[in-house]
Formats: structure tokens, sequence, C-alpha cells
């Protein structure tokens, strides 16, 4: 088999020394960082792109898949032992996890979810390796007119499908398109929107966008709640290992997640959320103590964390075959590739294929890495988490423009003083994550339409001049107009069943990560 | 997220979620604007580069009429009452590094940013969190700027090493 030898190729480019180092300080990296309270998998791959800057394309893109994968390892360590009030609804593992940990049961919640993480890590990986191939292929017959259908559908499924509401949705995204716009036209060079800035001539960069929104936003909107925060870590007392009966309990609801996350998360079907709710109401039926969950269910942690890892790794499936990103934290690594000049899609596949290997056997190797190194760290990650609030957040800006400034050092003049153009763009940009929060505006949307928004435009304009103006072009095709309905059932489907009072049920899939 | 169906105590109309419709507008109404003060190119193309913002600009259009509508019904997700004075902390640090960074380089305008934002957090005083500040950033600039080449303004204090 074909997919076996370019995987073992792959697999020599990331046992490489150099690489192997680049992986060991991606998910280090992205452990730590990770861990933080209030950053996601979304903010940590944004502050850690910089980082990345100056190595070469494949030494980078390996230890970005290091930083994505140990980003969400750490995401995992916080909501288990840190106890963040108003925020579990939207994550699972705490529900269950940080009552085990409150129970001194700490690290085997730790545990499981590490060992879930790494089989769901690993089974969706070999999964992505052995679909995108076949994918590749079909992708290759996709026209012009394809790509903008399957795009229409990214963009619906990422703002209208779940969250709790429609017209919020959408107008996020319509926000990401129209920041899209600023810069110089992509086929005709004509400067739009730039208001006779050349600073906006290159546009709006999805690093800084992606870093304000989420780091500078999230700033704003906890410094400025009365809500005390009431957190407490829990420290990890006892033993770390899982007992005979915490393996039993444990390995069905680490293979069901998979299978949950990993079609999730490769159909252009929005984050790794969606996944990590239905593993979880998943494992309360099958479980044989029904009874535990809401008090610390081994099995309500187990699942939903092989969930959210095997969805994070199907992500990655419509990113490298299609391009498309369909999660925020996608976008931020396609905004990585195209750093080098890469456009992931089907032709990186033909062109670059080593790179593209190296990149998914590295995947694997910093699965290995992260089940390593994550438990016997332990002490540590639960001393990242107790830095206070004001030291935290103090940190986290200073992360955030150092990464502004590396991606956009350019200057404009405010009478005789110089101003950093990147910083004022982080700011404006940090107000306006802020009020999406305060109104309830979901986040991902921007960031994906800012980066699909150019790409989408592309594909039609190219669509139409082929058929010279005709709109019927777009649906010629039975895959275009495939796409075009389950965009539209997207849109409608929620529609109805939020007029129905059923909304309730999206809404919880909803995320302001990923 | 909060329950964005259930009534709530909030005034009807609210007024903020008024004012998001007003600005989609007026961005809608830049966007058309601009588009169409921008010099044309030949014709040669049925679809150029004005049709997509075109679009863009009419979808917000929508956009801005259904929020009012929205505004207007009291639709919006309730909202707790906000701590002004911490967030402008927040953002003055911001505008400082801003204007700042260009002239005393990065670890002094970092420095800064980094005392204001622990200030807003509650934690004082500025005379100790501006050399914590100053030094962290500092430590940051050398692994970054001496370490991984990236380029970072530099102010007197850089220009000692």
């Amino acid at each position: 088999m074909d997919t076996f030898s370019l995987l073992g190729q792959g697999l020599i480019t990331a046992m490489d020394p150099y690489n192997l180092l680049y992986a060991l300080i991606g998910v280090t990296l992205g452990t730590a960082v990770g861990v933080l309270p209030g950053i996601g998998p979304a903010l940590t791959v944004a502050l850690l792109l910089p980082v990345t800057y100056k190595l070469d394309p494949a030494g980078s893109l390996i230890m970005f898949a290091g930083i994505y994968y140990g980003g969400m390892y750490g995401g995992s360590t916080t909501s288990i032992l840190l106890n963040t009030p108003g925020e579990s609804a939207s994550i699972v593992t705490a529900l269950e996890g940080n009552k085990m940990a409150r129970k001194g049961r700490g690290g085997p919640a730790l545990a499981t979810a590490a060992i879930g993480s790494f089989v769901a890590g690993l089974l969706a990986t070999l999964g992505l390796a052995f679909i995108a191939p076949t994918v590749v292929k079909f992708a290759l017959s996709f026209g012009p007119s394809e790509y903008f259908a399957l795009m229409l559908l990214a963009f619906m499924t990422v703002s209208a499908a779940f969250g709790d509401s429609t017209l919020r949705g959408i107008t996020s995204l319509l926000v990401g398109l129209g920041l899209g716009l600023i810069g110089i036209d992509q086929l005709t060079g004509q400067a739009r929107l730039t208001f006779g800035m050349p600073n906006l001539f290159d546009g709006i960069s999805v690093t800084t966008l992606a870093v304000a929104l989420f780091a500078i936003g999230e700033t704003l909107a906890v410094v400025s709640s009365k809500l005390a925060a009431d957190e407490k870590v829990e420290s990890v007392k006892g033993s770390v290992w899982m007992t005979k009966q915490d393996w039993k309990r444990s390995w069905m609801p680490w293979l069901r997640g998979t299978a949950i996350g990993f079609p999730i998360g490769a159909m252009p079907a929005g984050g790794a959320d969606v996944s990590s709710f239905l593993s979880y109401s998943t494992e309360r039926n099958f479980s044989k103590h029904p009874e535990e969950f809401g008090h610390g269910a081994i099995e309500g942690v187990a699942g939903p964390e092989a969930a959210n890892n095997a969805s994070a790794a199907g992500t990655l499936v419509p990113l490298l075959t299609l391009g498309l990103p369909t999660t925020a934290t996608a976008a931020i690594m396609l905004a990585g590739f195209q750093q080098f000049g890469l456009q992931p899609g089907p032709l990186l596949f033909a062109t670059n294929a080593p790179l593209v290997w190296g990149l998914i056997a590295s995947l694997l190797v910093a699965n290995f890495m992260l089940l390593v190194l994550n438990l016997p760290l332990i002490g540590l990650w639960v001393k990242l988490l107790s830095i206070p609030h004001y030291w935290l957040y103090a940190g986290i800006l200073v992360f955030a423009t150092l990464g502004t400034i590396g991606a956009d050092g350019s200057t404009f003049f405010l009478g005789p003083i110089p101003v950093s153009f990147g910083l004022l763009l982080l700011t404006l940009f940090g107000i306006l994550g802020y009020g999406l929060r305060r109104f309830g505006y979901p986040i991902a949307p921007v960031v994906v339409g800012l980066i699909l928004g150019p790409m989408a435009e592309k594909s039609l304009r190219q669509a139409l001049q082929i058929s010279q103006g005709d709109p019927s072009a777009l649906f010629k095709s039975w895959i275009a107009i495939v796409l075009w309905i389950l965009a539209a059932l997207a849109v409608l489907v929620p529609l109805y069943l939020r007029a129905r009072g059923k909304g309730k049920v999206l809404a919880q899939f909803g995320t302001d990560e990923d | 997220m909060s329950d964005g169906n259930s009534p709530h105590l909030q005034r009807r109309p609210d007024r903020a979620a008024l004012a998001i419709a007003a600005a989609l507008a007026v961005v809608a109404i830049v966007i058309a604007w601009s588009t169409s003060q921008a010099g044309g190119v030949a014709g040669y193309s049925p679809v150029g580069p004005k049709t997509f913002p075109y679009i863009i600009a009419g979808g917000m259009f929508l956009l801005s009429l259904c929020t009012a509508i929205e505004a207007w019904r009291g639709n919006f997700p309730a909202r707790e009452a906000q701590n002004i004075p911490p967030m402008l902390w927040v953002l003055g640090g911001l505008a400082v590094q801003m204007l700042s960074m260009k002239t005393v380089g990065f670890s002094i305008a970092t420095g800064l940013l980094f005392a204001a934002t622990a200030k807003g957090f509650g934690k004082g005083p500025l005379w100790m969190t501006v050399p914590i500040g100053i030094v962290f950033a500092f430590l940051v600039w050398v692994m970054f700027a001496k370490g991984l080449q990236l380029t970072l303004p530099a102010g007197p204090l850089e220009r000692l090493f």
C-alpha cells in the first residue's frame, strides 16, 4: 500500500534529530501555554506562531504540530484541575474531571484524559493518513465552482449551524469576510478598502486578528468582570496511576470517543465541542454507573477527552487535503503554512509530499512525546495553574504584542510620533473581540471568514470568468449542487430547530474557542 | 453562553444592540462607498474586484436590519454589569506601548504595558511592577530577538547589548 511507504518516509523525516528536537520544544511549549487558564488551543497556536517564524518550513510545521497537540493536552489539564465557574457548561471534561479532582482522584482523571488523548490522537492521525490520499484524489477533480460551494458550506457550518443565534453567527462571519477584503486584490492588483494607507496594502494578518480577538478580548472581558473569579486549583493527591477498575471503565469510552470525534472533525462541521458533547451523552447512556455522572464518573472524562483530540486531528483532513479550515485553530494553522508560501490542498500532496507526510508523521511522534512528558511533569503544570491573574494576563499581553510586532513591524506617524501599526490593529481588534464576547457573538467565524473569504472570492471569480459571467456555471456539477444543498441545510435546519424551541442544544454546542 | 430566547429583565429596545445595528449599517455603507470610489479596471471580466465587496456590503446591510429588529424585541442575551476602570488600565497600557514602542524600544514599552495590565487586575504599586515588567520584557526580547532572530524594535536599553 502506498500510504505505508509515504508515512514511513514521513517518519524518517520526523525522526531526524533536529526535527525531534523541534517536536519536543513544540509539545513542551504547547502544553505549558495551553495549561494556562483562559488560553485555549486557538490562542496557544496563535501566540506561539512567532516562535516558528525563522525556522525552515519542515521544522517549523513539525514544531507547530507539537504545539497544536500540546495545546490540546494542556487545555484538558486545566479543565480537570481548575474549576472555572460559568464555563463548565461548554467544557464537559470539567464536569466530571473537576469532580474527580475534588474527591482526590485528580491523578486518575488526568491519566485517563492523557491516555485517552493519546489513543485518540494515534488512531485519528492514522485515520488522517489513510483518508487523506482518497480525499486528495477526489479533490483533484474539483474546479473553482466546486471549491466555491465547498467554502460556502464551511462558512455556513462554522457560523450558522451551532451557537445560540444564526443572526449573530452570520454577522461574525461577515465581519471576517469584510476584513478579508482589505488590501490588494489578488487577481487585479487593485487596492481595496485601504483608504490610502500603505500599511493596509498587505491586508489584515490572521495572527494579529486571532491574537487580538482571543487574547486581548479575553483579557478585557476578565478584567472588567464584576464577578469575583472563584477559581480553586485542585492539588493532585495520591497516585496518578489508574486502578484496574479505571482501565476497565476507560478503554471503551476512549474508542467510542475516537469514533465520534474523528468523523465530526473530518467533515466541515465545526469544532471539537460538538464531539465532546456527543461523546459525553453517549457515555452517560452506555455507562453501568449512570448515577456517578455529575459526581465524577471516569467515563465522562475518558470519552469526551478522546473525542476532543480525535476531532482536532480530524480537522486536519479538510485543512491538509482541501486547504479548508473549519475551526479558528485550523485557520491559524493555515496562516502558519502561508507564511512559507505553502498552500495546503490537493496540490501540496503532489508538489511537497515529503513535507506533508513529515508533518503527519510528526503528529504521531508528538503524541508519543506528550504521553511520556505529561504525567511525570504534572507537578510543573499544576504550578503554572496557580500563577495569579495579574501576572498571568500581564504576561499574556506581553506575548500577544510580541507576536504582533514580529508579524507586522510597520510604522506610521501620528504627527511626530512613530506608532506601531500592528499594535494599533491589535488594540482595535481586541476591543472588537471584547464587544463580540459581551454581546454573544461567536469568534471563530471572524477568523475563518478572514482567511477563507479571499479564497472563496477567488474561486467565485474564476468560476464566473470561465463561464463568461453565466452564474448557472456554479451549479453545473452534481458535487457543487450537493454542497450548495448541504450549505442551505446548515442554515435552515438550525433555524427551524431554534424556532421550535430546541435551540438550547445548539447553543451548548457553540464555542468561543477552536 | 446564556440563553437568548428566554425573556429577561432588560430594556426594550436594547440600545446597545441598536448601536450594533447602526455600526453594521455604517460599515456596509463605508464598504460600498469605498468600492464605488475605487478606480475602475477595464471591465474585461464579468466579475471584477468590486463584485464581492458589494455582495458583502449588501449582506451587512441586511444583517443590520435584522439586528435592529432583534434589538427592538430585546432578543439579545443578558449582560452582566461591567467594571470600567480596570479595563481602562489595560487599554491605556496598550496605547502607551503602541505610542512608545518605536521610540523607547521593546523592553521599556512592553514593561509599561505589563505593569498597567497588572494594575488593572489590582496588583501594584507601579514603582514595583514597572521594573519587573521591563526586566521580564527584556528577557523575552533577548530570547526572541537574539535567540530566534525575530525583528523587534530596539531602544536605548536593547542597544546596550
